[in-house]
């Protein structure tokens, strides 16, 4: 019996490794299909995906290298029942953490209040003194959210991570679901799954629901770091599937408090721009000097109200590690609402009794840097050499409060093609959450799955996969007769 | 449409044209290659076609120039697949397709899966030995990719802007591309033609295919080849779709869809260009000196082509 909770087969005593009902009807599909054309489609999957340039840039490699992110044709099936629930979960965290962005940058109830100290948020690099007393749209901060949830335990689902900044992968979701529907088509005659197409219509709409007051037909663009980026793939994708404009930031200038955009025809007006350059990069007169991949002056025109950003600036010090363990207390704060989504119980290592606990049990945690992302400089506890442990044991006494730690949670796992056949892998999930006028969201989101055996990081950059997610509406009547 | 946008699509386009053009002389050098001649004459004709690019310095100082004997395999080595050539055809193909990803968005997925199919496949057969063996299949390919991709653009592309551009960018670079071609083969014909004079058909057919106009120039005068009619049907000829006549004639109608506030000197520079071919006679051209009139359009174009970029692609203010 495995130690982790098993999204296909039911593991527990008594069970005898039955297949979940949510997944029979997919699980027998499976058992009649021969080796031979499950090996031919995954091979067609990737001859496809290359072909199409769905690839991404792995930092460190030599320059330009283009890699593809491995895609498991085993989907990640989730009852309509219990994604109810996590849709309720989502818009309520993440209303909460837009209304927590505007309030520490107006009243700031929150520090007053004192359920969270001041200096969580002013020494944190990521709280923005330019945006305070500022008003954006809608009082609207994280107009696109990328919340990371995994499953552990007995099946409970606990957030990870709340993604506010640039979060990326959605067009990974939208990308293996044409994927499964070109290579299985018909699983989707079988089986009830709910859509998820209409991502790009829904974001459109949501960036034109929030463009500056006064303007009617809103112009819409993505801007992107250009085409070295590693997510570049993504920013090209989303333009395109909403017609607008991809820009770097040598296309638009500042003139007049506005935002222009250099066409064929002469400058045109910019009312609204899906950043994916981060906060530092945007305007080398207010922030990093040296970036080429802002706009002088942008900063300015934001600040006047004559263009909107999405995400706002400033956001990152709703998703930093160090606040995170704070959400819950935001809910209850903002909403006068229990969370609906559990948070992982976290130890903050500036507090002298959580790091003494930390310090004693550091092979069975997992111990990341508040202001890390991508899975880089975290120890996993339990697959650590000592020396590893060691080292990470050094940079906390060093540097306390630039750290927390977690208990290692046995991520639940998903049957996936490895060398060996089908196996155990563990698995998260990426919904993509869109707030506007109202807070949206496509079924489902973007499942990644840590390929390596007893692997726990599921980022594209360490190596991980994806696989499509489905929200099963309703399992059909078992065994497929046709 | 954003101007770095119309620069890249240009780009794309210059570029896939360039390595196509690259591809033909390369075929025809290997073909006249064939003929029985002189180790000298088959070195000069390898030197005409590395002129027709301006190469000629560049290739002696990788290859040297009274080093060892002259490589057929040192050239096409060079033309093909030297990255730091910027006219190999890899250097080309893989430009070409760095613009096209540059804005893939603005292009339909038809378009750019070819660009990008195009590029995966020129590196495998470049690893495999099939230049060594069969360079002539290697060719071929590169002009069926091209056809291709013109063929796909047309076929799935809005006509907006963005084809105007594309457009613009292929025939700009077939006319300079073209007139080199015809002006190189010329030089070349002058210091052969004195003491070969039946070689002359096979010199000029393969000038012809180069440009696929043997069956062309059948058609059009049935009459034995003369290098005066290979002059008028590769300038003056508006049904000839290589000619100069027929490039310029591209060049001013998309020119004229793409019509902004400040391109209208750009577009009276295009028509003048494009006035003198139609209204030329290669008689006069001959007794003008065909090198001279070719050495001034392909400075014409030059000058077109930074006008473009100035008018549209890079505007210097805002």
């Amino acid at each position: 019996m495995a130690n982790f909770f098993n999204e296909m087969t039911a593991d527990e005593v008594g069970t005898d490794g039955k297949v979940r009902e949510h997944y029979r009807e997919f699980s027998h599909w499976l058992q009649q299909q021969s080796p031979d054309t499950i090996a031919r489609k995954r091979a067609e999957a990737d001859l496809l995906f290359r072909r199409v340039g769905i690839t991404f840039a792995v930092y460190g490699d030599d320059a330009g290298t283009e890699r593809l992110i491995p895609f498991d044709t085993i989907p990640r099936i989730i009852p309509a029942t219990e994604w109810a629930q996590m849709q309720r979960g989502l818009a309520q965290r993440v209303q909460a953490l837009n209304m927590f962005l505007h309030d520490i940058y107006h009243e700031q109830n929150i520090i007053k209040t004192g359920i969270i100290p001041a200096e969580q948020i002013y020494r944190n690099a990521q709280y923005r003194p330019e945006m305070q007393d500022i008003d954006v749209a809608s009082d609207i901060y994280a107009h696109i959210a990328g919340v990371d949830i995994v499953r552990a335990g007995q099946g409970e689902f606990y957030v990870l991570e709340d993604n506010l900044r640039v979060p990326s992968g959605v067009s990974y979701m939208l990308e293996d679901r044409k994927m499964m529907m070109r290579l299985f088509p018909d699983l989707f005659a079988r089986n009830k799954i709910a859509p998820v197409d209409h991502y790009p219509d829904m974001l459109l709409d949501n960036l034109r629901s929030v463009a500056p007051i006064g303007v009617n037909d809103p112009t819409v663009v993505v801007m992107t770091p250009g085409m070295y980026n590693s997510a570049y793939f993504e920013h090209a994708f989303l333009a395109q599937q909403m017609g607008v404009e991809l820009v770097e930031g040598k296309d638009l200038f500042v003139n007049d408090n506005a935002v222009y955009m250099r066409t064929t025809r002469g400058p045109k007006r910019v009312d609204v721009i899906y950043r994916r350059v981060d906060d530092d990069f945007l305007d080398p007169l207010a922030f990093r000097a040296d970036s080429s991949l802002g706009v002088p002056g942008l900063l300015s025109v934001y600040r006047a109200g004559r263009v909107t950003l999405a995400n706002a600036i400033g956001t990152g010090v709703a998703d930093d590690k160090s606040i995170y363990p704070y959400v819950p207390d935001m809910i209850k704060f903002y909403l006068s609402e229990e969370p609906i989504l559990n948070n992982v119980p976290t130890y903050q290592c500036r507090k002298p009794a959580d790091l003494s606990y930390v310090l004693a049990n550091l092979p069975q945690l997992v111990v990341k840097e508040v202001h890390g992302a991508g899975g880089y400089g975290m120890l996993v506890g339990p697959a650590s050499s000592k020396a590893q442990i060691e080292d990470f044991r050094q940079r906390l006494l060093a540097n306390p409060g630039g750290y927390i730690a977690q208990p290692t949670l046995a991520l639940s796992a998903c049957p996936t093609y490895v060398e060996n056949g089908i196996a155990p892998r563990h698995i998260d999930l990426r919904p993509f959450v869109l707030s506007g006028k109202t807070i949206s969201m496509v079924p489902g989101g973007l499942t990644r799955v840590a390929l390596g055996e007893g692997s726990l990081v599921v980022n594209s950059s360490q190596g991980g996969g994806t696989k499509d997610t489905w929200i099963l509406e309703q399992a059909m009547a078992f065994g497929g007769e046709q | 449409m954003l101007s770095r946008t119309a620069d890249h699509l240009f780009w794309m386009a210059r570029y896939t044209e360039r390595a196509e053009n690259t591809a033909r002389m390369l075929d025809v050098n290997m073909q006249t290659a064939m003929l029985p001649q002189s180790e000298a004459d088959a070195e000069q004709g390898w030197r005409a076609t590395l002129g027709i690019s301006e190469l000629q310095s560049a290739y002696d100082e990788k290859y040297g120039r009274s080093g060892g004997k002259f490589q057929t395999q040192d050239v096409l080595d060079f033309m093909v697949r030297d990255p730091n050539n910027p006219s190999s055809i890899m250097a080309c193909l893989t430009a070409a397709r760095e613009n096209a990803r540059a804005v893939r968005g603005t292009l339909t997925t038809e378009v750019w899966e070819i660009q990008n199919a195009t590029w995966l496949d020129m590196q495998k057969r470049l690893n495999s030995k099939l230049l060594e063996t069969d360079p002539s299949q290697f060719f071929e390919w590169v002009k069926y990719r091209s056809h291709l991709s013109r063929g796909v653009t047309l076929g799935t592309m809005l006509k907006d802007e963005a084809i105007h551009f594309i457009r613009l960018g292929t025939f700009l670079e077939r006319a300079d591309n073209t007139a080199r071609i015809l002006d190189v083969k010329f030089h070349g014909a002058k210091d052969a033609a004195k003491d070969v004079t039946q070689r002359d058909f096979y010199y000029w057919a393969a000038l012809l295919r180069s440009v696929s106009g043997f069956e062309i120039y059948r058609k059009v005068y049935r009459d034995v080849i003369t290098p005066e009619r290979v002059a008028e049907l590769l300038m003056l000829r508006g049904d000839m779709p290589r000619s100069l006549l027929a490039c310029m004639e591209d060049v001013v109608d998309n020119l004229r869809q793409l019509r902004n506030d400040v391109s209208a000197d750009t577009e009276r520079f295009a028509g003048k260009l494009h006035a003198q071919l139609k209204f030329g006679h290669i008689d006069d051209i001959m007794k003008a000196g065909l090198h001279q009139t070719l050495t001034e359009f392909l400075e014409s174009i030059y000058e077109l082509g930074n006008r473009v970029s100035r008018n549209f692609l890079v505007p210097l203010a805002a």
